[in-house]
């Protein structure tokens, strides 16, 4: 970036304007069009494939169409107030906060035990870790479906030797096992992508750091507690900003193949009605005025995160 | 020199374009057997002429093939003819100049074409109402009753009569739970079989203006007292274990197949799969019906799909697919997908032609659908035709699971599924005014 600077001061001179002048902090262009051509493809990315849909959906929230696209007409608020006057539309809020802060907290936890286990075992260590990052190539699709086989009631292996303990399992009728099904399947396709950035930012951790602590005497549960877990926040910061749009952008296709947001609406989140009523039923409008709440849902929660949060996690 | 080359290479393309046979997409949803089904109409068509060429293309299951054909559409690239299931009927027949009716195809195309060739049933729920039929019926299948013999004989039951009322059906329930069956009863499809197949069967309005045929200001009415007797007596059978909840849609056929389940109302088009994979005795009957509702039993209605052919083709191209569907049509060709994959034979010509080949009497049971079908329909039973259907049965899942769990009565469940429905049947018809 400095290799354009408007003056031409030598190199020396320029870096002592820019500490002592408040003026001459910033660098300057002579060429204005210059880092705009740089930055271009970076933009056009971001243009067509955020922008540029995103556009989209807010004009046909505004919107009421046939599915062919041959009678639009504007409506306004329309599809908003519809929303806003659907119950079952407002109950689905509560789910998806139940669910993406299940999602999330047992993401990370277990994702985070597993990664202190594997940097503590010394034979077998990439064995280990291979099988744990497995998950991550499974589609949502078929991680929905796995899930859905062992927990099936009529044909789960699962759900059959609960049924032997004693512990009726039941997720077509009970809302509680189903939000426990989608969690599980949802965590587990999650668990490798978070376990491999803690194992790498255990690996970060310098050894002689541990290494004092253990000499003076601090046992693993308080080596990990005062020294790995504080070290680790950035990364966690990071994987929970990761781990809660996952939850809130990508799971319709677990609870589509698992429970379609059954029984009644308890599974029933935000995206997974987006996804079903643009997709499925091909109601564009209300679709369209349903992701751009969620838009703003997560529009806010990141700049919660980022202003909040961040502020506590030391880099 | 240039031109010259240029004006050869022109002139030796439009040999060979002569020559080629003009190709025709036909976007479907059929996998599995089914696919092989496809494929191999498709290539009888194209053996038996040389000017066109009929090209199937599987596109993912019913609602993603016609979502992938109206994206198509709205990107100027959809295919000539497109699979749609029966839910997206309404979508197709109001969408504005999307589809061309398959009537119009015909005419044009100088094919031999009978609309009252087809069964009744069948061919009403594609008709418009100005009696212009819109789509080619192709596959059809309609709701039956199916039941695991061999479970009957241990509770004591006869298995070679069905139990053919509700009440017939609660008692042989009771019987079969006695017997130490799990699951006496269930039913896939609730929305198809349990409240549309139930209203036409019992003559009862399931939406109003003839179930939607009357225009697009039609709504839900299957709230009303014997839907809510219906839904009670199925509540109750589910309080005393003699009714099942096992999923949305299709899945509780696991259930039968695997013969956890004993009786099951399925779709008659699932009858060969059961066929190959139960390993006990079954046998199809007709639905249960309660025996002192006047005008009951009349006729089922059908599920399966259509085919539309879209709107904004070369002139050709309709050429093309009014010979395929005259084909498609023939008798033969009816009865031989009928034996084959046990849909409905849609035409009485193959619907006859079968039964003189003695194929019912071969295969007992699958003439079951046929006889729920061909009956006279009337203004109540011959079809449903509403918009943003695919939400409306979604509807009905979620609010009659809540009947299963005990959390709403029947009358609740049914009349906040009808009151939501409603408005989104509003909503459809200010989209498609």
């Amino acid at each position: 970036m400095l290799a354009f600077p408007s003056t031409r001061l030598s190199h020396d001179k320029r870096v002592a304007s820019f500490r002592w002048s408040r003026m001459e902090k910033r660098v300057f262009f002579r060429a204005t069009w210059l880092p705009w051509v740089l930055l271009a493809p970076q933009l056009l990315i971001v243009a067509v494939f955020f922008f540029w849909p995103a556009g989209q959906a807010l004009v046909q929230s505004l919107q009421q169409q046939d599915a062919f696209g041959s009678s639009v007409s504007w409506v306004g608020l329309d599809n908003f107030r519809a929303l806003w006057n659907d119950s079952t539309y407002l109950a689905s809020f509560q789910t998806t906060v139940v669910f993406s802060t299940l999602v999330a907290v047992l993401g990370l936890g277990c994702a985070l035990l597993l990664a202190v286990f594997a940097d503590r075992v010394v034979k077998g260590a990439t064995l280990y870790k291979t099988i744990l990052i497995l998950p991550y190539a499974v589609a949502p699709v078929v991680s929905g479906l796995l899930w859905s086989f062992m927990f099936s009631t009529s044909i789960g292996v699962i759900s059959w030797a609960l049924h032997r303990l004693g512990f009726d399992w039941n997720h077509l009728l009970n809302g509680d096992h189903a939000m426990a099904l989608v969690v599980m399947a949802s965590v587990w396709k999650q668990i490798s992508y978070n376990f491999l950035f803690f194992l790498a930012g255990l690996n970060a951790i310098p050894k002689s750091l541990i290494e004092a602590a253990a000499m003076d005497g601090a046992h693993p549960w308080r080596r990990f507690w005062t020294i790995q877990l504080p070290l680790l926040a950035p990364t966690t910061f990071f994987l929970l900003v990761i781990n809660m749009v996952y939850a809130f952008f990508d799971t319709f296709a677990i609870i589509d193949s698992t429970t379609q947001g059954g029984p009644g609406k308890a599974t029933s989140t935000l995206v997974y009605r987006v996804y079903f009523d643009g997709f499925r039923a091909m109601d564009y409008g209300g679709s369209a005025a349903q992701s751009v709440i969620l838009m703003v849902i997560v529009i806010a929660l990141t700049v919660v995160q980022f202003r909040y949060i961040e502020k506590k996690v030391h880099y | 020199m240039k031109l010259r080359l240029a004006t050869a290479a022109m002139a030796a393309l439009l040999t060979v374009s002569a020559q080629a046979a003009t190709e025709i997409q036909w976007w479907h949803s059929m996998d599995g057997a089914l696919n092989d089904w496809v494929n191999d109409l498709a290539k009888d068509f194209n053996a038996s002429q040389s000017e066109f060429k009929v090209i199937p293309t599987y596109k993912g299951e019913y609602d993603q093939s016609m979502a992938a054909g109206i994206a198509a559409y709205r990107a100027n690239n959809a295919p000539d003819i497109l699979q749609v299931f029966e839910v997206g009927t309404a979508t197709m027949m109001y969408s504005k100049g999307a589809v061309k009716p398959v009537a119009e195809v015909m005419k044009e195309g100088g094919a031999k074409f009978d609309p009252k060739a087809y069964i009744p049933a069948v061919s009403g729920y594609y008709t418009a109402p100005n009696g212009q039929m819109m789509s080619l019926p192709f596959n059809s299948s309609t709701t039956v009753f199916y039941y695991n013999k061999d479970a009957f004989k241990a509770a004591g039951l006869n298995p070679d009569k069905a139990p053919t009322t509700w009440p017939e059906v609660v008692s042989a329930a009771a019987k079969l739970k006695i017997a130490g069956s799990t699951c006496p009863f269930t039913t896939s499809w609730m929305t198809w079989a349990q409240l549309e197949s139930f209203s036409t069967w019992h003559n009862t309005s399931y939406a109003s203006k003839f179930n939607g045929f009357g225009g697009l200001d039609a709504r839900l009415e299957f709230n009303s007292p014997l839907h809510v007797r219906h839904f009670e007596n199925l509540a109750n059978m589910a309080k005393q274990g003699l009714f099942v909840y096992k999923g949305r849609a299709s899945k509780s056929q696991a259930s039968f197949m695997s013969g956890e389940c004993a009786m099951f109302v399925g779709s008659s088009g699932s009858y060969a799969g059961i066929k190959r994979d139960a390993k006990f005795q079954f046998a199809e009957s007709t639905l249960p019906y309660y025996p002192d509702v006047p005008g009951a039993p009349q006729n089922t209605i059908i599920g399966g799909a259509s085919l539309w052919v879209m709107a904004g083709k070369p002139t050709d191209h309709y050429k093309g697919v009014a010979k395929f569907f005259e084909y498609l049509s023939s008798p033969q060709v009816q009865a031989a997908s009928h034996q084959r994959t046990g849909y409905l034979p849609i035409t009485m010509a193959a619907f006859e032609l079968t039964e003189k080949s003695g194929f019912y009497k071969k295969n007992p049971g699958t003439d079951v659908a046929v006889n729920q079908m061909i009956r006279k329909t009337t203004d109540k039973s011959r079809g449903v035709r509403l918009g943003n259907f695919v939400q409306i049965r979604q509807i009905v899942d979620e609010e009659t699971e809540q009947i299963w769990i005990g959390k709403k009565t029947a009358k609740e469940a049914l009349d906040t599924a009808v009151q939501r429905g409603n408005e989104l049947l509003a909503k459809f018809q200010a989209a498609n005014k």
